[in-house]
């Protein structure tokens, strides 16, 4: 035991200390953070599900609408883990808050996973609030828990270590807005939320293959219906070799002070 | 380089090289004692800044070695970063946060359990008169308010190693003082504090060792009291009782007018006011009052500035300064 105590209590103290701080963050402005994906995923399931989803029929052996709750579901979870911490830590960078944190002896690790578990607490408390309002167009029944559980969180990680790598190397406000608009939203489109990849030509099939999301939504559709176009085993290798990768790229950034040290 | 548990702070060989090439620190030798009340000065651009960016991990050294109380702040960082508090120059606060959440934040960053961190912040906040503002969002806070609070948040996991960067910048006389007498009081109670300031009077108001640092580089290491003893000259603004129209020649000492009413005068170390008083009495000048005209840490960095613009060769007893260190703009 060192003169300054022990270690991991501290360690543990700190990690809460950022936790609490981000959940306070978003839920002090609520209107700004939770209620707009509930508001956009409202109007999917009435355009989408119900409006146009009955002239559209089944999809991958399921009602179109029961077929895209766990997209949508997966999408406000996606943006919204992604949202927290990018706009959380560059606010801290922007207006030097976070040397509060850097000249604090909490290890870079701490700091990381402080800041990404408040993206997944926003990214939960979102993906909740959209499967209670999905709940109020159709019947959710959950095949398996652990797999949903477990979907929604590893894809909260990954999209809040996204945010924050992308609130590393911003410079502006300019620059957190330009991943979500131009990267995260195609993924998300394109990743399988509105469809199955089944009905894409054999080449496009291929390249769908390329998109991280695809294997989110359709592990979190199994989770949900048991309906799946990708095997469940692959889907989470590839999710969490995906978070080791970002997660190491984090440190790395940390360690080196880039951006946020001279 | 030898671990003196003694010394609060040793650094050696410190450099800084920015990217694009500009060497800010080029080599800094500095030893803090423990338990002192140091001054970093300089002009602007000097270094200052980096360096105790460097002390508080805030920048990144391209080379040399920091130990804080015999710890190294390459090999154990959390144990430096745990000796030190820093109140830096400018805000850094998070606007939309009450007060004493900003300061319990910084103790949890610390590792300070929740009801300890009550206690302390509870504390310093009332130490720092800001205990009735605990829930005010910090943008609604005043200047001065701020940089008390910076104090405070500093403190809150109490620290060997103060280190101020420019603590009363902006703030008005009477806030000035009751933060010197808080600082004083701090180092009473052990702890150390490392000062930079522009307002020369409160370095030597409050310090005792002193470096001044330009361009790069340790200018000079040495106490206040050693320094002030290098000064030639002192200036006094006398007020006179009455109206003095023509001047008197006194010798040794260099009489000016500033109105009808008041004087300057210039005189050597080797003079005393007393001599001062009755020479001006032999001439029927009577004085009201007086007072230093300028701090006298400013004449002496003044005094530096013109030897190193005018004068080729140093003066012995005198600051060897390779280049004009100050410009009188920036101790305006």
């Amino acid at each position: 035991m060192s003169r300054y105590g022990l270690a991991w209590p501290r360690y543990w103290i700190c990690f809460q200390t950022i936790f609490v701080k981000e959940i306070l963050r978003f839920a002090r402005i609520w209107i700004q953070t939770i209620l707009p994906s509930v508001i956009t995923t409202t109007l999917y399931f009435v355009i989408f599900g119900r409006l146009i989803g009955d002239r559209i029929g089944s999809m991958g052996g399921l009602p179109y609408l029961d077929f895209i709750v766990p997209g949508l579901v997966l999408m406000g979870v996606i943006t919204n883990a992604y949202s927290n911490v990018v706009s959380s830590f560059y606010s801290s960078k922007f207006s030097r808050y976070i040397e509060e944190l850097l000249v604090s002896p909490a290890p870079n690790w701490v700091i990381l996973a402080g800041y990404v578990a408040g993206g997944v607490a926003r990214g939960l408390v979102v993906g909740i609030a959209v499967m209670v309002v999905a709940a109020c167009f159709t019947e959710i029944s959950i095949h398996s828990y652990s797999v949903t559980l477990l979907v929604f969180i590893l894809t909260a990680v990954l999209f809040a270590l996204g945010g924050f790598i992308n609130a590393i190397f911003a410079n502006s406000f300019d620059d957190i807005s330009i991943v979500p608009t131009f990267v995260l939203t195609p993924l998300t489109y394109l990743g399988g939320v509105f469809y199955s990849i089944e009905l894409l030509p054999e080449f496009w099939q291929g390249v769908s293959l390329a998109n991280p999301v695809l294997y989110m939504v359709n592990a979190f559709r199994y989770g949900l219906n048991g309906v799946s176009d990708i095997p469940i085993g692959i889907a989470f290798g590839i999710i969490s070799l995906f978070i080791l990768v970002l997660a190491a790229f984090s440190l790395v950034l940390l360690r080196r002070g880039v951006g946020i040290k001279h | 380089m030898s671990v003196n548990p003694m010394h609060a702070l040793e650094v050696e060989q410190l450099t800084k090289t920015y990217q694009g090439g500009f060497r800010a620190l080029k080599g800094i030798d500095l030893t803090v004692a423990e338990g002192d009340f140091f001054a970093l000065l300089g002009p602007n651009g000097a270094g200052k800044s980096t360096f105790i960016g460097i002390l508080a991990s805030l920048v990144n050294k391209t080379a040399g070695r920091v130990r804080v109380f015999g710890d190294d702040l390459d090999r154990e960082p959390e144990r430096v970063k745990s000796a030190i508090g820093l109140v830096p120059q400018e805000f850094n606060f998070n606007l939309f946060l009450p007060v004493e959440e900003v300061v319990l934040n910084q103790a949890g960053y610390y590792g300070i359990a929740r009801r300890e961190a009550k206690v302390r912040a509870r504390r310093y906040l009332k130490q720092l008169d800001l205990w009735d503002r605990r829930d005010s969002e910090m943008r609604k806070l005043s200047g001065g308010m701020k940089r008390r609070l910076m104090i405070a948040r500093a403190l809150v996991h109490e620290p060997r190693l103060l280190i101020l960067d420019e603590p009363t910048a902006g703030v008005d006389i009477e806030i000035r003082r009751s933060m010197w007498a808080f600082l004083r009081e701090l180092n009473a109670g052990g702890t150390t504090i490392i000062l930079t300031t522009h307002y020369l009077e409160e370095a030597e108001s409050l310090c005792r060792n002193i470096a001044i640092i330009n361009e790069g580089e340790v200018a000079e290491s040495t106490s206040i009291v050693r320094l002030l003893d290098r000064l030639h000259t002192e200036t006094f603004v006398l007020n006179l009782k009455g109206r003095v129209s023509e001047l008197p020649q006194l010798g040794g000492f260099v009489l000016q007018h500033l109105d009808d009413c008041t004087l300057e005068v210039e005189m050597s170390r080797e003079h005393t006011i007393n001599g001062l008083f009755q020479a001006l009495s032999r001439n029927g000048i009577e004085v009201i009052s007086l007072r230093n005209k300028q701090n006298r840490l400013e004449r002496l960095f003044l005094d530096m500035v013109d030897r190193g613009t005018q004068v080729a060769a140093p003066r012995p007893n005198s600051l060897t300064v390779p280049q004009p260190m100050i410009s009188r703009e920036d101790l305006a």
